[in-house]
């Protein structure tokens, strides 16, 4: 229990870090808030109220405290360009995101686990050769690109699936939840695609290397010298053990993801937290994008905490040793 | 004299180099022959190298293909079956169940991630049907049968928790769940301290006499044999170079190899002098030396040695036990003088 709690403390001190180096660097970039863009001149005396009325004219450790003794009270300030509370932006913001970066994860993992579990099982075979290719091929794609690819093929030239958005502004507010949720479905694919399909190739190879190396251990001839069926051995002693490394995949998977649904949000206007910061990040609106840290850090933080705990549940070895720190 | 209960006949198991990888075939195993009868213990021994892992993997069919090939015309006779014959079903109705395979390493040798109670339970689940709970109870008999102390909680223990003897031991208990009439044990003791390594082959001996199984010693340490083989089989570069009683073996060892190895081990009732050393190393399996594999390394070679592969030769004496020696010398006795 000891170990969960400085486990804990150490991801709260991680996000504080965070939150603050990011505070400073998007006050230390180029540009001010305030200003739209393009050619139109603003009244600087307009500016200057605007600043001081959002408090943005003082000195940034001045800004700094007034932002944490807000934060102490679970206020996240106003959003310079939103003209609204930044939590209200980020509450509605937020399922967006986890949905699509659910579905991505759903699709890495279950993907890249049965691939490479299957490519194991066929070692150096054709199937495994062709797969490892494709993974490797796919792998390198970068995550921009493929969501240009895929929306240009399936969204403009074939029309299978809608260009953007979550869900279809008329349709969807005019009929019942369930069909609503169909075209949610409809909306996610391309999205969840682009995000995930990367990461499973990666999966996918990792697995396969997880599998191939449990394989050469000496407990795998054990099990076949009890005696053990080949689909036990490698789905109870070889899968089992390779799960550790799957498991230590899925706590580094979440930065990836977050950072992939920026891009991806992009592409797909679709109405997540990643759009919000993009936008936030060129319209210097600081209290968002210090909010979008705070919230991204805490997601990744937190994805790690959950691999941890589930990597101590899975292997005894850990489990004991955190318990002996205790 | 009773049937051999494993009738091991000219085992042949190449290893074949990865393409590209410019190695040859090893010939690790090549054409050996042994029988082990019910409740007897046979030792094999043999330097790293020659043979001895290979041969004990091979008669389960353990060892991984590729890039290992066992080859047509080898047999392993057990219970009027040809073991390299039996579709892979019939194979694993044997492991485990009627011949059972203690390794080497206790340590890398148990499944990290279960318990040693699942693992020990494993086989008489799959050999026997027996339900989980009833298969945890016979585990529990297991680790009571090979003196494990506080059965009931060490059941639930993971490897990281026991300590080297006692993982043998969980090993050990594993084999013997379903009582198999054949134990393998390739070099039980070999990992541990020496105190354990007495303990763990007292430990074997008890439990061969209690359940009157025959077991196969596959080991490098002399000591062990003298102390726990009722026969013995001398590998050589993938062949049985000598086999007899042990006590006709340690009396009268006849191929030089036997000799030499017999003349390295450190002896507490001679009196203090140099330890003798066998020149050289074993050869590669890539590459074994013509004629006798040994010769190379034989203080008594003679031309027809480096000739002439010589055939395993009967070298019984006259009212004694069977005895017999993959040399020359026992055609031309006369040749037993050292060169060096």
């Amino acid at each position: 229990m000891a170990w969960l709690v400085r486990r804990i403390a150490a991801s709260i001190a991680i996000v504080f870090a965070v939150v603050t180096i990011t505070f400073f660097l998007i006050r230390l970039a180029h540009g001010k808030p305030f200003i739209p863009g393009g050619d139109q001149a603003v009244d600087p005396a307009v500016i200057a109220v605007l600043e001081e009325q959002y408090g943005a004219d003082k000195p940034s450790h001045i800004q700094y405290i007034a932002f944490l003794r807000q934060l102490t009270r679970g206020n996240l300030g106003q959003s310079f360009a939103l003209q609204r509370p930044v939590a209200d932006a980020l509450a509605e913001a937020i399922p967006n995101t986890l949905i699509l970066t659910g579905a991505a994860l759903l699709l890495d993992f279950l993907l890249g686990l049965g691939l490479g579990v299957y490519q194991a099982l066929r070692v150096n075979r054709l199937p495994d050769v062709v797969l490892g290719n494709t993974t490797l091929f796919i792998y390198s794609f970068p995550t921009f690109w493929l969501g240009l690819i895929l929306l240009l093929v399936f969204g403009e030239w074939l029309h299978w699936f809608p260009i953007g958005g979550k869900t279809d502004p008329v349709l969807c507010p005019a009929v019942d939840s369930f069909r609503c949720t169909l075209d949610l479905m409809h909306h996610l694919v391309l999205p969840a695609l682009t995000l995930g399909v990367v990461g499973a190739a990666g999966t996918a190879r990792f697995q396969r290397a997880a599998m191939l190396e449990v394989a050469r251990q000496d407990f795998i001839r054990t099990a076949r010298a009890k005696g053990a069926p080949e689909r036990r051995v490698v789905l109870r002693h070889q899968l089992r053990n390779a799960l550790l490394t799957f498991i230590t995949r899925f706590g580094l998977a979440f930065p990836f993801l977050l950072t992939g649904a920026v891009l991806t949000e992009t592409i797909f206007a679709w109405p997540g937290m990643g759009r919000i910061a993009t936008e936030a990040i060129l319209r210097r609106d600081y209290p968002v994008v210090t909010a979008v840290a705070l919230v991204a850090s805490a997601m990744v933080v937190a994805g790690n905490l959950v691999a941890d705990l589930l990597l101590a549940a899975a292997d005894p070895r850990l489990r004991s040793a955190s318990a002996d720190v205790t | 004299m009773t049937e051999p209960l494993l009738r091991v006949r000219d085992l042949k198991t190449y290893f074949v180099a990865e393409r590209g990888s410019g190695g040859g075939t090893a010939r690790a195993v090549d054409g050996v022959s042994f029988e082990l009868f019910p409740g007897e213990t046979l030792g094999i021994v043999g330097e790293s190298g020659c043979g001895k892992t290979v041969t004990s993997l091979s008669i389960l069919r353990l060892v991984p293909e590729p890039p290992g090939h066992i080859l047509p015309g080898s047999v392993i006779e057990f219970d009027g079956r040809n073991l390299l014959a039996l579709a892979p079903a019939d194979l694993r109705a044997v492991r485990g169940n009627q011949i059972a395979m203690v390794f080497q390493e206790p340590m890398t040798s148990l499944n990290p991630v279960f318990t040693v109670g699942d693992q020990i339970a494993e086989a008489a689940i799959i050999h026997q049907r027996l339900s989980r709970a009833v298969a945890r109870a016979r585990a529990i008999e297991m680790l009571t049968l090979v003196g494990i102390p506080d059965p009931a909680e060490r059941v639930d223990d993971y490897p990281h928790q026991l300590s080297g003897g006692m993982r043998q031991r969980v090993m050990i208990a594993m084999a013997l769940i379903c009582h198999p009439k054949v134990l393998i044990a390739d070099e039980p003791t070999t990992a541990l301290d020496v105190t354990i390594q007495a303990q763990i082959l007292e430990l074997l001996d008890r439990l061969q006499a209690e359940l009157g199984m025959a077991v196969l010693l596959i080991t490098h340490d002399l000591g062990v044999v003298a102390g726990h083989a009722n026969r013995v089989a001398v590998m050589y570069a993938g062949q049985v170079v000598e086999t007899a009683t042990t006590t006709e073996l340690f009396d009268r060892p006849t191929h030089p190899y036997t000799e030499g190895l017999l003349a390295a081990v450190p002896r507490i009732d001679a009196p203090r002098s140099r330890l003798h050393a066998i020149p050289g190393q074993v050869p590669a399996a890539t590459a074994w030396p013509t004629g006798c594999r040994f010769h190379p390394r034989c203080p008594y070679a003679w031309n027809k040695c480096v000739a002439e592969a010589p055939p395993l030769l009967d070298a019984t004496a006259p009212g004694g036990t069977p005895h017999a020696a993959r040399c020359w010398l026992v055609t031309e006795p006369h040749r037993r003088v050292a060169k060096r």
